[in-house]
């Protein structure tokens, strides 16, 4: 099976250099063709199980809640200005 | 102190109690053996020394404390588990310097119980793997050989249990993480039902796969660590409400009269190496000699679990790790100039080969002209094997079987990772089904000489009948000895 690696890296926010890129190409097709076997099986009118919780969601009131300090969010970050996320220019 | 540190809770619990022992003593007797043994296991990613050797004391100078089930007990943390003011670092240079600012639930409610946090297990990297190769610090040994994996991906959480570093440890298990590196490890791994313990404060690799259990040295231990950290949380919607609790008392029996074990002909066919084979089979026998009978199961999806696991933790994986971006934890790439380059140049050096692979193929199943022919094609059979696991229990009690094709493969054996996809064959429509499993030692290889495990299955939340089970079971085939390590 033949996969266009660079595009797909490029929707995952990846980059793959040459040598990466056919390795990841190969093994990814060896994947996927050992995937598709999944055809050889009716699936006609089943219904998709996304998750095994029979349960519905619980919810609960939509308040406003304080867990965490801003000098928690904020000591994991790479960079900041004490108040906010700081990041390259957008535009 | 060196007899101590082989003992199973329970026994260390009855010295905590009679104050034979301070939980100072039991932690300080780990410690000693972590750094007898870590330059050789390479099974922590973390020592938390200091914050142990308080905590332990700050339980002596309370008092011991009945109503405590864990109290004074060391245990070890999978790194995928957040633990506050400690480093948690999933296995990956991304969270290389990540400390949060909270406990996952399980973590808490470890600490509610009295354990001591001794520190963080080494893992692959976001519990992507099946030896613990994957790691983006150091590959853990098997306390039992050390030129072979502990399994994976929650291979350090074995390897420390078996190697008498601490009395249990937490794991996860997406598609067989925590009864893999307990049938490498010779250990008791429980997998849960899906929703028995809360995943907050687990950072997601398939979120509709994962559920965090225990590694211990016997039944009895796995059920007191198990009933300790389960149970509904407001924080993880997943977690199952009104689910009766786990009472380690009805853990346990001395014969199986009256249970019914299930033998589904894909565990038991030519997949497994002989050894494996064999060494299941006896524990079967025993079984039978305990008074259970057994019955011939047919579960003919067994063959597309692994094409069908795949698509969905790829899937689910490619999405959670979207988060991963540079910008609020984790590793960042100073190079960059603008925003769209500061997510590339970050994740591509921030995650490792496999982790990357797993992101692409998930993104690629998920991506528009595909996601009919592979994600929902997946989720329709997913339904499809929890069906036939439905109507197999209608027959049986517990599916007995195989935990893994093989014992511990030696470091670097195993270089396709299609080939090792394969090594999760028997646990992963456990997983796909939302089924709680075991590994439970079933003895050493007769050509080997390393553990096998023998795998139960069981009905939704019925983790007491198969741990009972598991516990008469144990009494027959008796407990492994320790691993001869240093």
């Amino acid at each position: 099976m033949k996969i266009d690696v660079h595009q797909v890296a490029k929707l995952a926010r990846l980059e793959l250099d040459e040598d990466k890129a056919s390795l990841f190409a190969a093994q990814l097709g060896d994947v996927l063709e050992y995937m598709d076997k999944l055809g050889e099986v009716d699936t006609s009118g089943v219904e998709p199980l996304y998750s095994p919780s029979e349960h519905p969601a619980p919810m609960r009131p939509d308040e406003v809640r304080r867990e965490f300090d801003r000098q928690d969010i904020l000591a994991n970050a790479p960079d900041t200005d004490d108040q906010f996320f700081i990041v390259p220019k957008v535009v | 102190m060196s007899r101590l540190i082989h003992q199973p809770v329970s026994q260390l619990h009855d010295s905590l109690a009679a104050g034979d022992v301070t939980a100072e003593d039991a932690t300080r007797a780990c410690l000693e053996r972590i750094s007898a043994t870590e330059p050789t296991l390479d099974a922590l990613l973390t020592v938390d020394e200091d914050g142990a050797l308080n905590a332990a004391r700050e339980l002596d100078a309370s008092g011991y404390d009945p109503d405590k089930p864990l109290w004074g007990v060391p245990v070890v943390v999978k790194d995928v588990l957040c633990t506050k003011g400690l480093r948690t670092t999933c296995g990956s240079r991304f969270l290389e310097n990540f400390v949060p600012p909270f406990d996952a639930t399980a973590v808490a409610k470890l600490r509610q119980a009295g354990a001591v946090i001794l520190g963080k297990a080494n893992m692959d990297e976001f519990a992507m793997g099946s030896s613990t190769e994957n790691s983006a610090y150091k590959t853990t040994a098997n306390p039992w050989d050390t030129g072979r994996v502990p399994g994976g991906s929650s291979g350090g959480s074995g390897a420390t249990v078996a190697a008498g570093q601490c009395f249990a440890a937490l794991g996860t298990d997406t598609g067989g993480s925590i009864r893999l590196p307990a049938s490498f490890c010779g250990t008791v791994g429980v997998k849960p039902t899906y929703g028995r313990v809360s995943r907050y404060g687990m950072v997601a690799f398939g979120s509709s796969l994962d559920q965090i259990g225990p590694l211990t040295r016997c039944v009895e231990d796995a059920a007191r660590v198990l009933a300790a950290i389960s149970g509904p949380d407001e924080r993880d919607s997943t977690s199952a409400p009104n689910v009766q609790p786990i009472d380690p008392a009805r853990c346990r029996r001395d014969d199986l009269k009256g249970v019914r074990i299930g033998l589904p002909k894909q565990y038991w066919g030519e997949g497994a190496d002989d050894e494996v084979a064999e060494t299941c089979r006896k524990a079967v026998d025993a079984a039978r000699e305990l008074g259970a009978t057994t019955v011939e199961l047919d579960l003919p999806l067994t063959d597309y679990a692994i094409a069908t696991y795949y698509i969905v933790a790829m899937a689910e994986a490619s999405s959670n790790l979207a988060r991963f971006d540079g910008v609020r934890y984790g590793l960042r790439d100073e190079q960059a100039r603008e925003l769209t380059e500061l997510y590339l140049r970050s994740r591509s050096s921030g995650f490792g080969d496999e982790v990357q692979r797993r992101i692409l193929i998930g993104t690629y199943v998920l991506s528009s002209g595909y996601y009919d022919a592979y994600y929902r094609k997946a989720a329709q059979v997913r339904r499809l094997i929890r069906d036939n696991f439905r109507k197999a229990f209608e027959r049986c009690d517990l599916i007995a079987g195989p935990t893994c094709p093989t014992t511990a493969f030696p470091i670097g054996g195993i270089q396709d990772p299609l080939k090792m996809y394969l090594m999760d064959i028997y646990t992963i429509s456990c997983n796909l089904a939302g089924l709680p499993g075991m590994s439970l030692p079933a003895g050493l290889g007769s050509e080997s000489g390393l553990p096998i495990g023998l795998q139960l299955q069981a009905p939704a939340f019925a983790e007491e009948s198969m741990l009972a089970a598991a516990h008469a079971l144990e009494s027959a085939l008796g407990r492994l000895p320790a691993p001869e390590l240093g």
